[in-house]
């Protein structure tokens, strides 16, 4: 779970300069992300954590906040290969 | 080898060639008169659908070819040096593919992927409005909850092969945010309304799409509410814009081509026009431009393929390069033509017409300039 929110921070670093984050910060409450930022972030969880974000998991409560999208990655990633 | 492709492994030459031979046989010949008569015929994109072209992005579980992103990239390369309205066609199509195979459910991809990938269903893109164009959040088309279905009001204008679609990606507002639907054209309430004679790619048959109380059942709603500019649109935008850049590539290509054999067989001044330095110039850099291109072109379908983040500025900066130096290309083709490049009848004029477009559509000049400044940070700050 650490593993994921640090990168997920990197992300945001880079993507987003000037402001840090709080783990549980909403993301689309800031302002910040526009729909390129949704998208990168989407290819960032991707291959990074070699899952596949699909149409289920297409709630916003899933890219919300750094603590948001570690859970999404950890859920996925506990799910076994071929389900 | 072809004048300018040594940027190709060959085994990537291999594969131009060959899209290269059927846009060679199928389309280049009769793009002139395609767009005089402002429109692709339907055999066209049956023939691209019989070669397996709409299914590109399509999985072969669906009957899709399942190109990686650079041999796509290629494809929409030879098909932009035949003709840029075919290519527009296989844009949008392939726009309407990745968003159904990415983003649909496992009924949805049933429903609607088998017919794409054989091009039996050809898909457009309705995002744009009369108001909005590049500020896509600014759409005033609506959907309304309606029972076990919504209803769609609003008109789309400008969409690529609007004329001939089957089916249609549909944005609309929605509760407060964007979604999308799927549409297909025999939806009541839905009425296309031909668009001609726009400056370029005037075979792409553009049209206005009215959607007036269209009901669709919710199996339509395509993702879940609220996703529709981000990631779906903008997703497909991504690919658009790729496949826009490569065209862009096909179109400088032709170009170039068109530029050698006439410089080469027009004599002036006691020899051909090829000798005279001043040409050599233009040709010069127009060999160049299409080399770079294709090479940042090469670049940005890898990282697509891989799924990098870094991708989406690396497609961005494709598309900007590929379709300002295409527009260059195709003005000192008119200029190296002379009188020939004004000729109605001729090709310079058309690629001239055809590039300016490309400078506009999935994402103008302008808004490139503007994302790739704002993309630069995170590229130096990778590790």
């Amino acid at each position: 779970m650490e593993t994921v929110k640090a990168k997920v921070r990197e992300f945001l670093r880079g993507y987003i300069a000037d402001h840090e984050f709080a783990d549980d910060e909403d993301i689309f409450a800031s302002g910040y992300a526009n729909s390129l930022f949704v998208m990168q972030l989407i290819y960032m969880v991707e291959r990074e954590f070699q899952i596949t974000v699909g149409d289920e998991d297409l709630e916003f409560d899933n890219f919300r906040s750094i603590d948001a999208v570690a859970r999404l990655v950890t859920a996925k990633s506990a799910v076994p290969a071929g389900t | 080898m072809r004048a300018g492709v040594h940027s190709l492994t060959d085994v990537q030459n291999k594969i131009l060639q060959s899209h290269r031979r059927f846009a060679e046989d199928e389309i280049a010949p009769h793009a002139n008169a395609w767009d005089r008569e402002g429109r692709v015929p339907r055999e066209v994109v049956a023939a691209m659908g019989a070669a397996g072209h709409l299914g590109a992005l399509i999985p072969a579980e669906y009957g899709g070819t399942e190109l990686d992103m650079t041999e796509f990239g290629l494809l929409n390369e030879a098909i932009g040096f035949g003709c840029s309205s075919v290519r527009s066609v296989l844009t949008v199509h392939s726009m309407v593919s990745q968003a159904v195979t990415r983003w649909g459910n496992p009924e949805q991809r049933r429903a609607w992927l088998p017919g794409l990938a054989t091009g039996e269903q050809v898909g457009a893109f309705a995002l744009s409005e009369a108001e909005a164009g590049s500020d896509v959040a600014q759409i005033t088309t609506v959907a309304e909850n309606d029972g076990d279905g919504y209803l769609l009001s609003g008109t789309k204008r400008w969409i690529t092969y609007g004329q001939g679609a089957d089916v249609f990606l549909v944005f609309a507002r929605h509760n407060g945010r964007h979604s999308a639907f799927v549409a297909g054209r025999d939806t009541p309430g839905l009425t296309v309304v031909p668009i001609d004679g726009m400056l370029g790619t005037r075979a792409s048959m553009l049209a206005e799409v009215r959607f007036d109380n269209c009901r669709v059942p919710r199996s339509a709603l395509l993702g879940r509410p609220g996703f529709g500019l981000a990631p779906i649109a903008a997703a497909a935008l991504d690919v658009g814009r790729y496949s826009v850049a490569w065209g862009s590539v096909g179109l400088a290509q032709s170009c170039l081509e068109l530029s050698l054999g006439h410089a080469r067989e027009r004599r002036a001044f006691g020899g051909p026009v090829f000798d005279h330095q001043l040409v050599q110039r233009l040709i010069t850099d127009m060999a160049t431009g299409v080399s770079a291109a294709r090479l940042l072109c090469l670049q940005a379908g890898e990282l697509v393929q891989g799924g990098a983040p870094t991708a989406v500025a690396a497609v961005w900066m494709a598309k900007y390069f590929a379709s300002t130096s295409a527009f260059r290309a195709a003005s000192d083709t008119v200029q190296i033509h002379g009188a020939y490049g004004c000729d109605p009848d001729g090709s310079p004029q058309r690629l001239f017409r055809d590039a300016k477009v490309m400078e506009i559509i999935e994402g103008s000049t302008q808004i490139q300039q503007t994302m790739i400044a704002r993309l630069v940070p995170y590229e130096e700050k990778r590790p």
